[in-house]
């Protein structure tokens, strides 16, 4: 196991009010999987990935505990997390423009992570810059590296900043929507080049996004996080293929358009996902759940285990149905 | 008659500093017709948005012709532009973007009565809170900034707003794009049940062939400025025959292929391509894997397939493209989520 993550809760004040975004979450993350966390907008998943590298908003209060290999990650020293960062977790966002500085060259960035940590001289350094835009299949990379980010494509950014997430060689990698601003063809090409690296360099990934078709390719264990909270966590396959809690049902349903025949209206959930600070009592999910009964109202659903699965439901969905409920 | 038509339309983009002139839409013909919903498909800076642009008379064509039920509009202005306006609406991508952030949701609702000079007085809140329960917001304050909402919210105010006149077509630019997946299913339904109760004609623009692939009857599919594959969303999802399309199609991860055995996909190497630099002969043929050298050198024609509808521009389609096309389309009938 790399990361252990135990009742980690992290909020906001606001007007004198702590207003809690992630709930008192639970999980851990086992050497070479690909954990992909998923919810709606708001649901927690960019805050507990961020947290995970030591990256919480700076107004944020946090409790509970994060282990990474051993290490404590909460409430560690900056300067110390800062050391972490490169050599043993990576980080990429959705946006590499507003995390490439523009008026650098792509290969100096790359090439600062390494110095900055004291891994290599400035000369070795920039050697390894071009390796590593090599290894992420850009093509001519000694011209990329002396490129400035506006002169290089969409793609080529986002392959540059996983580049520099992984040229320090650290052995998590963080991606929140890393495929969300592409374009389906380069899309692709993204997916296809982190798997290459994840077997090429044994990288454990964790992975946040809100597209399921990016979620079925990849995925070897699922978090469902609904309104910072967990509402189901498993193997990738009986989440996709057999949800039991309905969120998680509704979710895939109507993220699935294909499932559906043309033309057919989709299954999407009722409402909104609800808003900090306006979390409904009972099970948060209860406004909008087709299942729900009195108790949902009331009493917070426990976790609980069915098989390989965990989840927070009072009803949940049975397996026979739940097929029944993916097909209609 | 089709509703909505371009005739070889084109948009070029002179460059600022000396630079290249850009041709960002190249003879393009499309038709939409009554109660149609056609889909445009194609990479980003493929053109689409400018092709959307050039539809709603937004800016000028460089050549071409634009009709509107039968009516050449091409040349029209202001004033004379204003009854074709109420006809024909646009949604966009970005809601809180296309919706003016200083204008209370109340303004922002009434201003389409206000420019085409509908005036319904008392009557107007009554029709504004009606047009806001199509889309389950009878009870939002509409005194409030659109910076008050989320995105999902917004873009059904965007779209009601659209409907308040009741146009007969809506050319919406990537409505979806920017939401969450569970909010996207709200708004294709929310277009589906429109299009149901009134017929309405759509022209819907986005990189996602799952969702043209749902709501579109006819698709078209465009790249670096050109049509280069036209028809029934059938013979899109189901057939594809130009390279390029077979090569969307098979992109998009879905759970397919988590499931299939032996699923494939073509990857197309390199960058989306550059409407500044265009290549010679067939426009795809630095990334085809099929190209060879007719392709480098003649420029091929969009043709009508035998004994369909179907129009492709490939010089090897559809003898040596079909049954790649069989393999990487899909059913338009949905497949059960397990199984
Ligand atoms: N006003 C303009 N001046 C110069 N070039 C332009 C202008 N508008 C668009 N272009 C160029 O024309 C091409 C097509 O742009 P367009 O916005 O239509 O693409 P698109 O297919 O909608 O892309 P996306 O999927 O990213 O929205 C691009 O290369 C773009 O940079
Ligand atoms: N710096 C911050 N200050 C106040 N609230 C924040 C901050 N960052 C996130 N939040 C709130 O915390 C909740 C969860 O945010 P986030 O983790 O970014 O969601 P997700 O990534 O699932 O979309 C949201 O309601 C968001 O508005
Ligand atoms: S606990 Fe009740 S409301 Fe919550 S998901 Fe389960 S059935 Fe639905
Ligand atoms: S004409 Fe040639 S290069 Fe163009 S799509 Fe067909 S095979 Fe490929
Ligand atoms: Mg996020
Ligand atoms: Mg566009």
């Amino acid at each position: 196991m790399i990361l252990s993550v135990r009742d980690f809760a992290i909020g906001f004040q606001r007007e004198g009010q702590n207003l809690v975004a992630v709930d008192g979450i639970s999980f851990d993350v086992e050497a070479g999987e690909t954990f992909v966390i998923i919810g709606e907008s708001g649901s927690g998943k960019s805050l507990t990935g961020m947290s995970i590298a030591g990256l919480q908003p700076p107004t944020a209060f946090v409790s509970g505990s994060i282990r990474f290999k051993d290490r404590e990650m909460l409430n560690r020293p900056d300067a110390e997390l800062r050391k972490l960062r490169g050599p043993e977790i990576g980080l990429i966002y959705q946006d590499p423009l507003s995390s490439l500085n523009p008026v650098w060259p792509v290969g100096d960035q790359i090439a600062e992570t390494l110095t900055a940590h004291g891994l290599a001289d400035r000369a070795e350094a920039n050697k390894r810059a071009v390796e590593m835009l090599e290894r992420v299949r850009i093509p001519d990379p000694r011209r990329v590296a002396s490129a400035y980010p506006h002169e290089i494509s969409g793609g080529m950014r986002q392959r540059a900043m996983i580049a520099m997430a992984l040229a320090a060689n650290p052995s998590l990698l963080i991606a929140d929507e890393p495929t969300t601003a592409l374009d389906v063809t380069i899309k692709a090409q993204i997916l296809e080049l982190l798997a290459d690296l994840k077997r090429e360099l044994a990288l454990t990934i964790i992975l946040i996004t809100h597209d399921m078709g990016v979620v079925a390719e990849v995925a070897d264990r699922i978090l469902v996080l609904y309104a910072g909270r967990i509402a189901e966590i498993g193997p990738a396959d009986s989440i996709m293929l057999q949800p039991s809690h309905p969120y998680t049902a509704a979710l895939m349903t109507s993220a699935m358009i294909s499932q559906t025949p043309a033309k057919q209206e989709l299954n999407a959930i009722v409402g909104g996902a609800p808003g900090l600070g306006a979390f409904p009592a009972g099970c948060r999910f209860h406004p909008r759940c087709p299942r729900a009964q009195d108790d949902c109202n009331t009493v917070e659903p426990p976790r609980r285990k069915f098989g390989a699965v965990e989840l927070a439901c009072h009803h949940p969905i049975e397996v026979a149905m739940s097929l029944q409920v993916a097909r209609s | 008659m089709a509703l909505l038509e371009l005739d070889a339309v084109s948009k070029t983009f002179s460059q600022r500093r000396g630079g290249r002139a850009v041709q960002a839409v190249a003879g393009v013909s499309l038709a939409v017709g009554k109660g149609e919903t056609l889909g445009l498909v194609g990479e980003s800076g493929c053109g689409k948005s400018t092709l959307a642009r050039l539809a709603l008379k937004l800016v000028d064509v460089t050549d071409g012709r634009v009709r509107f039920d039968g009516v050449d509009v091409t040349g029209l202005t202001g004033r004379r532009m204003l009854p074709i306006r109420r006809r024909l609406q646009a949604v966009f991508q970005d809601p809180l973007a296309s919706l003016n952030a200083r204008m209370t949701i109340a303004e922002v609702m009434r201003e389409p009565f206000d420019t085409h000079g509908v005036k319904l007085g008392a009557g107007l809140e009554a029709r504004i809170r009606e047009l806001l329960s199509f889309v389950g917001l009878e009870n939002i304050d509409i005194q409030k900034l659109p910076g008050q909402f989320s995105g999902g919210q917004l873009q059904r105010i965007a779209i009601v707003r659209a409907l308040a006149l009741e146009p007969e077509i809506i050319v919406a630019d990537e409505p979806t794009s920017a939401l969450d997946p569970s909010i996207q299913a709200q708004i294709v339904n929310l277009m589906l049940q429109i299009q149901r109760k009134r017929g309405i004609s759509y022209l819907i623009i986005s990189h996602d062939l799952d969702v043209i692939g749902h709501v579109a009857d006819r698709i078209a599919v465009m790249y670096l400025g050109t049509i280069i594959e036209q028809g029934t969303a059938d013979e899109i999802m189901q057939r594809p025959l130009h390279p390029y399309t077979q090569a969307l199609l098979s992109a998009a991860p879905t759970l397919a292929a988590r499931r299939q055995v032996g699923w494939k996909r073509i990857m197309l190497s390199g960058d989306p391509p550059n409407p500044a630099d265009v290549p010679s002969g067939c426009r795809f043929h630095p990334r085809c894997h099929l190209a060879r050298d007719i392709c480098r050198t003649n420029v091929p024609p969009l043709r009508a397939m035998p004994g369909t509808g179907q129009m492709v521009a490939c010089h090897l389609a559809p003898d040596e493209t079909a049954r790649a096309g069989a393999e990487v389309g899909r059913d338009r009938r949905g497949l059960p989520l397990a199984g």
